[in-house]
C-alpha cells in the first residue's frame, strides 16, 4: 500500500510536466511562450500577499510565543475533562486553524512522546490530515486578490474544522479504541 | 470576524506579556511574525511562478476547459453563480484535484488563479463572492485522498503501519469538507436572502 502511495505522489508531477506541453504543442501552441506569459503573475502575485501574511503572522506570533494560548488552553481544560477528549491532543484542535507549522510541531511531540502507534498519535496524526490551516488559506487567498471583507468565509472555515475534530475523534476511537 | 480575531490576539498576547513581566517578549515575537510572514511569501515565489507558468500553458491548450466540461455538474452544484465555460472553472477544478492528490504545492497557485479568475465577476473587488466564500470553504477543510506529511512523520517515529490513518483522515477530512459545503450554502443563502429584502 504504502509503495503505491508513494509511487503515485513521485510520478504525478512529472507525468502532469510532461502530458501539459506535448498536449498543448499537439494542439499547436507555442509552449515556452505560454509558459513565461503566465510565470510573469507569479510574482507580483506572490508580493501582493506579503502585508496580509505578516499583519496575520504577527499577531499569531505574539499569541503563541507569550503563552497567551497557553492560558486560554488551561481555561478549556475542565471543559475537556467532562467530555472526555483526551486532553493531551486538544491543544492540537486549537493550533491547527491557526498555524501550521505549530500544529506539525504539536504532532510531532505526540509522537515522539506517545508514539505514532498509540490512540493518541493516530488522533494526532488524522486531526492534522484531515484539515489545512483556514486562518492562513484565508489570508493567502483573500489577500492575494485584495480582497479586505471576507463575509462568512472564516465561520464556515472554523466550524468546518470542529466538525473535522470531532470526526477525527469519533472514527479513531471507533476503530483504534481509546 | 477577522477583525476581532487579529484584535484578540494581539491584545491577549500583550496582556499575557505584561503578566509575566515580560513585555519584550511581545516585541520579539512581532517582529518574529513578520519576518516569517516575508519568508513564507518569498517561498512562494517559485511555486507560483512555475504553477503559473505551467498552468498557462494548460489553459492555452484548452486542457482546463475541458476538465471543466467534463466534471460540470460537480461545479454547477458547488458553483451555481459563475458563468459556463468560465476559465475560473478550469481552475477550481485544478485545484480541488491538486488537493485530493496531496499536490500541496501545486493546489496553492492553482486556487490563487481561480480566486482572480472570480475576482473578474466581482462587482465590489473589495468583498467577497459567494462563490470565493465556496471555494475558500473547500480549500480550509481540504478534501485529501493521502496524508503525506503525516505518513512521512509516522515512518521517521517508526511505526509498524504508518499508512493505518489513510482511511480515518479520509473519513474525518470528508466531514469536515461536508460540513464546510453545508454550512457555506447555508449562510449565502442566508445573504442572498437579506439582499434581496434590503433591494425591494
Amino acid at each position: 500500500m504504502l509503495a503505491i502511495v508513494t509511487q503515485i505522489s513521485q510520478w504525478m508531477i512529472p507525468i502532469i510536466l510532461a502530458f501539459i506541453p506535448l498536449y498543448a504543442t499537439v494542439r499547436r501552441v507555442p509552449v515556452y511562450e505560454s509558459f513565461i506569459d503566465g510565470a510573469k503573475e507569479g510574482f507580483p502575485t506572490a508580493i501582493q500577499i506579503i502585508p496580509h501574511l505578516v499583519g496575520m503572522m504577527v499577531a499569531v506570533s505574539i499569541f503563541r510565543e507569550t503563552g497567551a494560548l497557553q492560558f486560554y488552553l488551561g481555561v478549556f481544560k475542565p471543559l475537556l475533562a467532562r467530555v472526555h477528549f483526551p486532553e493531551e491532543v486538544f491543544p492540537l484542535g486549537l493550533m491547527r486553524p491557526i498555524t501550521g507549522a505549530g500544529a506539525l510541531a504539536y504532532v510531532e511531540s505526540i509522537f515522539r512522546t506517545y508514539g505514532p502507534d498509540s490512540f493518541l498519535g493516530r488522533l494526532a496524526g488524522t486531526m492534522q490530515g484531515s484539515t489545512d490551516t483556514t486562518l492562513y488559506v484565508l489570508t493567502v487567498y483573500f489577500g492575494a486578490v485584495g480582497i479586505r471583507r471576507s463575509r462568512y468565509a472564516l465561520k464556515v472555515g472554523l466550524m468546518a474544522d470542529f466538525a473535522g475534530l470531532l470526526a477525527a475523534w469519533f472514527i479513531v476511537r471507533l476503530l483504534f479504541g481509546a | 470576524m477577522v477583525n476581532y480575531i487579529w484584535l484578540f490576539m494581539i491584545v491577549s498576547g500583550v496582556v499575557a506579556g505584561a503578566i509575566q513581566g515580560e513585555l519584550d517578549l511581545v516585541t520579539m515575537a512581532a517582529l518574529k511574525g513578520a519576518k516569517d510572514g516575508v519568508a513564507v511569501c518569498l517561498g512562494l515565489i517559485s511555486i507560483l511562478v512555475f504553477w503559473l507558468g505551467m498552468m498557462r500553458i494548460a489553459e492555452d491548450a484548452g486542457l482546463l476547459q475541458k476538465l471543466a466540461k467534463l466534471l460540470n455538474p460537480v461545479v454547477r452544484f458547488l458553483f451555481p453563480g459563475v458563468p459556463k465555460g468560465h476559465p475560473a472553472l478550469g481552475y477550481i477544478l485544478s485545484n480541488m484535484s491538486a488537493n485530493l492528490f496531496g499536490l500541496g504545492n501545486a493546489a496553492t497557485p492553482m486556487g490563487l488563479k481561480a480566486m482572480e479568475e472570480l475576482q473578474k465577476l466581482n462587482p465590489d473587488p473589495k468583498t467577497a463572492t459567494p462563490a470565493m466564500c465556496t471555494l475558500l470553504a473547500i480549500n480550509t477543510s481540504s478534501l485529501t485522498l493521502i496524508p503525506t506529511t503525516i505518513i512521512g512523520m509516522r515512518m521517521e517515529h517508526g511505526s509498524a503501519n504508518p499508512t493505518d490513518i489513510i482511511g480515518t483522515t479520509i473519513f474525518a477530512t470528508l466531514c469536515s469538507t461536508i460540513v464546510a459545503i453545508l454550512l457555506d450554502r447555508w449562510f449565502r443563502h442566508r445573504l442572498e436572502a437579506t439582499n434581496k429584502t434590503n433591494a425591494s
